[in-house]
């Protein structure tokens, strides 16, 4: 998460001097590596970028052996090469399905989740080369093809996902500041509660026709709307705006009056309605941050099932 | 009449306050507005929403003011009827009325509840759950198996199935099979037809591709690259020819043995599944991993070593003449100085293409039959057969005779000729001549002329004529001899022996035979080299002017190949002005036949970009 500016930080775990596990640890186990963390260090760069080296350097040597190693025939995966290749990418999806296993398991282990995953994402995006080499280029219609395919759909959903997670957490935090101050999600709801109750009491007075179009907007539940309004914001049956808009439509045409009780509701109305709108936002940016594991998690148990497919396959028709 | 309206409200651990209150009067209203008697703040009530008027002794009547209805025991009405003593439920909005009737006073109870939270917000949220994505996509868990069973299923259980369903099937049944999800690439054309039968090859589960497989089609037509073996021997030769691998190539056999994928089957090199075509080009390789060294391997073997055209290939061996006659025999021999050739024949290639000496004159002279020219070319004798690959024999009466005649005498404008190619017919002719009639007769010798003195004379005459007469006779046999000996119309060309029959005084012609190829083991055509002269390449034909000297160019020296060939792989032991690049199968194939190799029949040009022109070899 990004600093916020103007808020002391606080200790968390990761900008703790000593390690904040609560599991004593077993004393026969390997003096750990794990670094005890001294400020906000991404995954992205951990340990000096020591994972994009070492992915980069996979990728390169791939590329090298599939240029320079002379073959007796062109690429494809039943060459040494190919063969080669392939074990190691077979090896690398099994290894990096792994980390769902590794991040629900609490360690105090050698390696941290950090690594874990710097790991998992450069040697995941290292796989593009290993496994399009492996393929020497050959496509077609059928389960090699569909396993290769799998993968870039993977390692592509992923790569999304490393974007947003780079990307989106300042704007989720900057959406969740107000006048005053922080809003959690909580207090999000318990926002509006109140603008519900307050435009509830005060919707008392109108008519009818009036109480109907307000209550529209107490009804609807604020966390309505499907998997796209979610992901774009945008929520064209939103009760409140409709009343907010038909209110005002409908004051325009009459006489001004002091206390107007319709006042107070409108000006209620846009309150909720600005709610609203940054719990949409917090909403969509929450959204975007988990839509790619929809993709990429499911796309990863395919992938390990045609991978199992292929391999068999190539075996078994030896 | 008295209505009791008890409100009921809960608190926040659930307990219930009640409070009551009594309205006395014929009739109570209900609705949103303050002043109604039960005031419901609730906006889905209107204003004034209904009236509770007594109707009877017992029953109330419930009418509802505007239009809008109201829940009654579970139904929407406008009016409606209740009896307090039997208990009536009514909903207005979100709230709940329970009319009830009181036991000890006999009042109507109007409980007031609010059933529903006054927003939607109010109510009870999973703050864990609904900023997330839940329940609007389908579950992660949910994907990943639907998507692993089903791909498991088409992908891996289906082509088992085929795989079972035909095993030790001899033929399977066309159209689309399970297993074909495996095929990793499209079968060459020639095995087009396989296609929907992956078990023709395919054979066993988790056995390598065995010859075996394709042995049950090419029985006849496999072709032995090592003649004169048993398949199971050749292939052991062949793999011997390799050597033991070392290094890296040792652990690939050691890895591919384990595997079970023994070395030398017939898939090594007829790779499949890599795109409908032809088969591939063989790759230099594939030859030099054998002949490169190969005698240090194979002690017994005749054939030299061999590592790329440009840089190690051994001298030609030509197949030279050994015998002549109509069915010659070959021999092959190393291409050097003294490599020798008879032919039965004698020639100089020297004198004929000559532009400075008789022949020259000749061909001047006649300037309309050979094209105003100062001298002979190659093509006035040698003429390219209809494939453009290789050249006609010679034919002694379209090449040879316009300068070489046989003619005998004019009779009436016509030559008579002697018959090339039959010695006996030209002796048996040589004679005819000589024997038919006689001498022309001495003038003075004539019947017609006057008697004159001096009869002496005459019978002289008479005495000289008969004698010429008597020794006509003797002239047919010098003939004869004149043509077989040296200076005559035979032995000009041809090698005279003297096993011949009595009428060619036992004279013979030798056999004259036709190499009509002489480089039998790799493939040159003169088609792909029009762009030359002659002797750009033969360049011994300007200088031999002996017959039995062998014209053909070698590697090197003078018009030898390499002046252009340069190896595979573009060395070459000599600087070459245009190079092209020669790898083995340009002129060597595999399975060679009497034709061009594959390869070089697939080449567009033999050129590269930076020679002069580009040589088609495609016809």
């Amino acid at each position: 998460m990004a600093s916020i500016p103007g808020v002391e930080p606080a200790e968390t775990a990761a900008s703790a001097e000593a390690t904040t596990s609560t599991t004593e640890p077993r004393p026969n186990r390997r003096k750990v590596r794990r670094r005890k963390v001294t400020a906000h260090d991404s995954f992205l760069t951990y340990a000096g970028g020591r994972w994009w080296k070492i992915a980069l350097l996979v990728s390169v040597l791939s590329l090298a052996a599939y240029i320079y190693f002379p073959l007796s025939r062109d690429h494809f995966g039943g060459t040494w090469l190919g063969y080669a290749l392939g074990t190691l990418g077979a090896l690398l999806i099994v290894w990096l399905t792994m980390l769902g296993m590794r991040k629900r398991a609490i360690t105090p282990g050698t390696w941290s989740l950090k690594a874990w995953t710097s790991a998992h994402v450069y040697l995941g995006l290292s796989l593009i080369a290993v496994g399009t080499l492996h393929s020497g280029f050959h496509f077609g219609l059928n389960v090699h093809t569909l396993a290769w395919a799998l993968m870039m759909v993977v390692i592509l959903s992923g790569l999304f996902g490393v974007v947003v997670y780079v990307a989106l957490p300042r704007a989720l935090s900057e959406n969740r500041y107000d006048e005053g101050g922080a809003v959690t999600e909580t207090q999000m709801i318990e926002q509006l509660r109140s603008l519900d109750r307050q435009i509830h009491d005060a919707a008392q007075p109108l008519t009818p026709e009036d109480a109907a179009t307000v209550e529209k907007s107490l009804e609807q539940d604020p966390f309505a709307g499907n998997a796209i309004n979610r992901l774009t914001g945008r929520y064209p049956n939103c009760a409140t705006r409709e009343a907010a808009a038909r209110l005002r439509e409908a004051r325009a045409y009459r006489p001004r009056i002091a206390d107007d009780p319709m006042d107070k509701v409108d000006a209620l109305l846009a309150r909720k309605e600005s709610v609203l709108a940054r719990m949409r936002r917090h909403l969509k940016l929450k959204s975007i941050l988990q839509s790619w594991l929809y993709l990429h998690v499911p796309m990863t148990f395919a992938l390990l099932a045609a991978l199992s497919a292929h391999i068999v396959s190539v075996f078994f028709y030896w | 009449m008295t209505f009791l309206i008890r409100r009921i409200a809960l608190k926040a651990n659930g307990e219930e306050i009640v409070r009551d209150n009594r309205v006395e009067g014929e009739a109570i209203t209900i609705g949103r507005d303050s002043g109604c008697d039960i005031h419901l703040p609730d906006l889905a009530v209107d204003p004034d929403h209904a009236r509770v008027t007594a109707s009877g002794r017992d029953e109330l009547m419930i009418t509802s003011i505007g239009d809008q209805p109201f829940g009654i025991n579970g139904r929407s009405a406008t009016r409606g009827a209740i009896d307090p003593d039997r208990g009536a439920e009514l909903t207005f909005g979100g709230h709940r009325i329970t009319v009830s009737r009181d036991a000890e006073t006999g009042d109507a109870i109007f409980s007031i509840r609010r059933v529903e939270a006054i927003s939607d917000a109010v109510e009870e949220k999973d703050v864990s759950s609904v900023f997330t994505l839940k329940g609007l996509l389908p579950g992660k868990r949910l994907g990943a198996w639907t998507f692993a069973i089903l791909i498991l299923v088409a992908c891996l259980a289906w082509p088992v199935y085929s795989w079972a369903t035909f095993n030790g099937v001899e033929e399977r049944p066309a159209g689309f099979h399970g297993d074909e999800l495996w095929m990793s690439g499209q079968l060459s054309e020639a095995h087009a037809n396989l296609e929907d039968d992956c078990q023709a090859c395919h054979v066993e589960a988790f056995v390598a591709v065995r010859d075996e497989a394709c042995m049950d089609c090419h029985q006849d037509d496999a072709h032995a690259h090592i003649t004169g073996l048993a398949a199971n021997d050749e292939r052991g030769r062949l793999v011997a020819a390799r050597g033991e691998p070392t290094g890296f190539a040792a652990f690939q056999r050691a890895v591919a043995e384990k595997f079970n994928r023994p070395a030398g089957r017939c898939v090594e090199c007829h790779i499949e599944h890599t795109g409908a075509g032809d088969m591939p080009d063989t790759p230099q390789k594939f030859c030099t991993d054998c002949h490169d060294g190969m005698s240090a391997r194979l002690t017994d073997t005749k054939l030299p070593d061999a590592s790329d055209f440009g840089t190690g290939h051994p001298a030609f061996r030509p197949a030279l003449l050994a015998t002549t006659g109509d069915q010659p025999r070959f021999r092959r021999t190393t291409l050097d100085g003294d490599a020798r050739e008879n032919n039965g024949l004698k020639f100089t290639h020297a004198q004929h293409m000559s532009k400075t000496n008789g022949i020259a004159q000749m061909v001047r002279r006649r300037g309309n039959e050979y094209d105003g020219r100062d001298g002979l070319d190659c093509n006035d004798c040698h003429t390219l057969d209809s494939s453009g690959t290789r050249y006609a024999p010679v034919v002694m009466e379209q090449s040879c005779q316009t300068c070489h005649s046989l003619g005998l005498e004019l009779v009436d404008g016509t030559t008579r000729t002697l018959r090339h190619g039959e010695p006996e017919q030209v002796a048996a002719d040589l004679r005819a001549y000589f024997r038919s009639g006689r001498p022309p007769a001495p003038s003075n010798l004539s019947t017609l002329s006057r008697r004159q003195p001096g009869d002496a004379n005459r019978a002289a005459t008479a005495r000289d004529y008969a004698r010429a007469v008597n020794f006509r006779g003797g002239g047919e046999t010098r003939a004869v001899n004149a043509v077989f000996s040296r200076g005559g119309a035979c032995y000009d060309c041809h090698v005279i022996t003297r096993d011949g029959p009595r009428v060619t005084n036992g004279f013979s012609v030798a056999d004259v035979a036709w190499n009509p190829r002489y480089l039998r083991k790799g493939w040159f055509t003169h088609d792909a080299h029009t762009k030359y002269q002659c002797v750009d390449c033969h360049v011994d034909a300007l200088v031999s002017n002996d017959a039995t000297e062998v014209l053909v160019p070698g590697l090197d020296g003078d018009g030898g190949c390499r002046d252009c060939h340069v190896g595979g792989t573009g060395d070459t032991l000599n600087p070459v002005n245009h190079p092209i690049e020669s790898d083995c199968a340009m002129c060597h194939d595999y399975h060679a036949g009497e034709g061009a190799p594959s390869s070089t029949l697939r080449r567009e040009t033999i050129a590269r970009d930076d020679a002069p022109t580009r040589v088609s070899l495609r016809r």
